[in-house]
């Protein structure tokens, strides 16, 4: 009898130092809720949501304080996954921080340029290369579309163009829109 | 040959209109005033132009080289100078305009010298035999464009065991392949037996859809009645040219959901790519022409026709006769798989295999969709044996998750469901919809993955700079107190000196005058 309880009681104390031990050596960075909501996020870093970036809105929706139809860029489909993400129901866009638009980029007009390098210290991204007093380009690929460089250019050298579709960006209609367009 | 047939689940028997187009063996059309070539004409990567517009160049010379190995060369299809390098309306459903190289043939034919081909191609190793095929930009003619040389090579892992060759040609109205056996069976063949020996596959088995009698003659002759190369006849039921759907007619085996051919030791390859393969090899010529069915009530000499890549569509229409006064639709490929244009200004690429000018009774009446009634027909002829009507609602929905739960990439969009459905249901505009946006959605999770370090790698270095930016003014700072406390050690000396002077001079009056005035 007694040794039955002794055998149990080094399997419990065997256990939790077991359990301890993982709590310590397998501890999650960060917070897990936050970073499932900001992987559905787009990255584009633009502000539109009212926070200073992605994972600020994410931390945002974590604890409570922001709706998650807040995300311009991501639009009806981020809304959709966050929807799915936290058992809530989707709702439209907050026509408060805007409407959903065409994806853009930034580009440069080099003419005009002088090389401030505000745009530079703008981009969330660093998809913005030139140096000091010389013309500044936008590199296309990395370009997420937030927008922030165009207000600071003091020459208003910056605009945004939608990026064309081609032939491996093409989608399929939504059946029926094409007709109910025509 | 008595050898097994296994029969496929669904499909279904289709009005074949064949005999509209075979009447003649496929004649070579003159070339245009302009060949438009585009550079992306397969699956993969486009391909990179080597030339400049004014530029001369021959027959088969290399226009653009392979970007990557999933992509394809393109070769001058002419001899004559290049024109331009520009953006022209593709065949494709999206209408839109892809980078092509535009030459203006001088009708001298003159091939490129380093277009040349060997009959002793046993003796050439498989590897040398594979780069000869990729350097010839050839891809599946069947319609996917897929680049041979890949599928060609399917990895260390996987010994295959049989090479299937695919003369089925089920879609209605196609006939570019049943033309292409019955007058060139030994092309065919040669190229089975190159592949063959690439792949070292232990036999070759061609599947041929039996109302192609004429093919199954002329290949069974050629065979001769080799042990290791069978030509089967398959009944008469669409799909089976489908890749599964052969390999399962021939072989009885199934191809795992969501996986290739080759993991279970085979591999597929389209009558049409064989001959492209034999005469790159043999006869050292790229992939620079090919057959093309033009046929449909809308077109007055429906026929087969040989035919330069980069031919505008109008051209080939109008050596078969030209459109009649009951042309209403374009349609690249058949009516079960093909898609519409709006234009015949578009060019014939590698993989047009069939331009069908459909008659007005000859286009589908315009859909009338109804709410679906779950009557579980489209479940029944579905050759992937999927669950149509579960993956409409789930893609209209547009629940991605859920619909590809429901396989929906193993869908080949045959368009057998939506051809059943009582209900008129669009069904494979919405499966071709919701593939397209996953495949979007993907893109942008890449994008997104991208920004995200991107933005990492941002903050990080806005942090080294404003702490390099604190150490620097740290250190301004240290020097300025250092030259603060120089100055003021210094001061301090002067000041000692000057005091130590007053001592002294003091002193010096006391002792003497004479040296302090003098
Ligand atoms: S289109 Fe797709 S779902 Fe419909 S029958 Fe064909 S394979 Fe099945
Ligand atoms: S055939 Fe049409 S109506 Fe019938 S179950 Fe399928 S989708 Fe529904």
């Amino acid at each position: 009898m007694i040794p039955a309880v002794v055998v149990l009681a080094a399997i419990a104390a065997v256990a939790g130092a077991l359990l301890g031990y993982a709590a310590v050596r397998f501890r999650v960075e960060g917070d897990p809720v936050v970073d499932q909501i900001e992987s559905l996020l787009p990255q584009t870093q633009c502000g539109q949501c009212g926070y200073p970036g992605c994972r600020p809105y994410a931390e945002a929706i974590a604890r409570g304080e922001a709706d998650i139809n807040r995300c311009v860029p991501g639009g009806e489909h981020t809304i959709r996954a966050l929807a799915d993400l936290l058992g809530r129901e989707p709702k439209p866009l907050d026509p408060e921080v805007g409407e959903e638009k065409a994806p853009a980029v930034a580009v440069i007009d080099e003419e005009l340029c002088i090389g401030c390098t505000k745009c530079i210290q703008a981009c969330p991204v660093d998809a913005i290369v030139g140096a000091a007093k010389q013309m500044h380009t936008v590199i296309a690929e990395e370009c997420t579309g937030c927008e922030l460089c165009v207000p600071v250019c003091p020459v208003d050298c910056i605009h945004m163009e939608p990026v064309p579709v081609d032939l491996e960006t093409w989608r399929w209609p939504y059946p029926g829109a094409a007709e109910a367009h025509a | 040959m008595s050898a097994r047939i296994h029969p496929f689940h669904g499909g279904l028997v289709l009005d074949g209109r064949k005999a509209l187009s075979t009447r003649t063996p496929p004649a070579p059309v003159p070339l245009p005033e302009r060949l438009v070539v585009p550079l992306h004409q397969h699956i993969g990567a486009a391909a990179e132009p080597v030339v400049e517009p004014g530029q001369r160049v021959l027959k088969g010379e290399p226009i653009a080289r392979a970007a990557g190995y999933v992509s394809a060369a393109v070769h001058a299809p002419a001899s004559g100078t290049v024109v331009a390098v520009e953006a022209h309306p593709v065949p494709h459903p999206s209408g839109l305009s892809a980078p092509c190289v535009v030459i203006e043939p001088d009708g001298e034919e003159r091939w490129h010298e380093g277009c040349r081909g060997t009959a002793d191609w046993q003796a050439l190793a498989p590897e040398a035999l594979r780069a000869r095929v990729r350097a010839a930009g050839i891809v599946g003619m069947g319609g996917a464009g897929f680049p041979t040389h890949v599928k060609l090579n399917p990895g260390p892992g996987r010994a295959i065991h049989t090479l299937v060759v695919n003369g089925a040609e089920c879609e209605p109205y196609i006939t570019c392949d049943d033309m292409l056996m019955r007058t060139r069976p030994q092309a065919v063949l040669e190229g089975a037996r190159i592949m063959q020996r690439i792949l070292g596959a232990r036999r070759v088995l061609v599947g041929i859809e039996e109302d192609k009698p004429e093919a199954l003659a002329a290949l069974r002759e050629a065979a001769g009645g080799a042990p290791d190369l069978e030509v089967r006849a398959v009944p008469v039921r669409y799909p089976s040219g489908g890749e599964r759907q052969l390999i399962h007619l021939l072989t009885g085996l199934e191809v795992p959901s969501e996986g290739l051919p080759a993991d279970i030791g085979v591999v597929c390859q389209n009558v049409g790519t064989a001959a492209a393969v034999r005469d790159a090899v043999v006869e050292g010529k790229p992939l620079v022409s090919r057959i093309v069915t033009v046929t449909g009530g809308g077109v007055a000499g429906p026929r087969n026709l040989e035919v330069p890549v980069g031919t505008p569509f109008s051209h080939v229409i109008a050596h078969a006769g030209g459109y009649t006064d009951e042309a209403a639709r374009l349609i690249v490929g058949g009516p079960m798989m093909g898609f519409a244009v709006r234009s015949d200004a578009v060019p014939v690429t590698k993989t047009v295999n069939c331009l069908l000018v459909a008659a007005r009774e000859e286009v589908e009446p315009a859909r009338d969709p109804r709410p679906c009634v779950r009557c579980g027909a489209c479940a029944e002829v579905c050759p992937a044996r999927l669950l149509p009507q579960q993956l409409y609602w789930y893609a209209r929905a547009k629940d991605f998750d859920r619909v590809q739960d429901y396989k929906l990439f193993d869908c080949i969009e045959c368009g057998c469901c939506a051809l059943v459905c009582p209900s008129q249901l669009p069904l494979v505009d919405y499966y071709r919809y919701a593939k397209s946006e996953i495949w979007a959605l993907e893109r942008e999770r890449e994008r997104a993955e991208r920004a995200r370090r991107r933005h990492e790698a941002h903050v990080a270095r806005l942090e080294r700079e404003r702490a390099e930016r604190e150490a620097r003014s740290r250190a301004r700072r240290r020097r300025a107190t250092d030259r603060e406390a120089r100055q003021a050690a210094v001061a301090e000396a002067l000041e000692r000196a000057r005091a130590r002077r007053t001592v002294q001079a003091e002193g010096g009056h006391a002792e003497g005058d004479g040296a302090e005035d003098a």
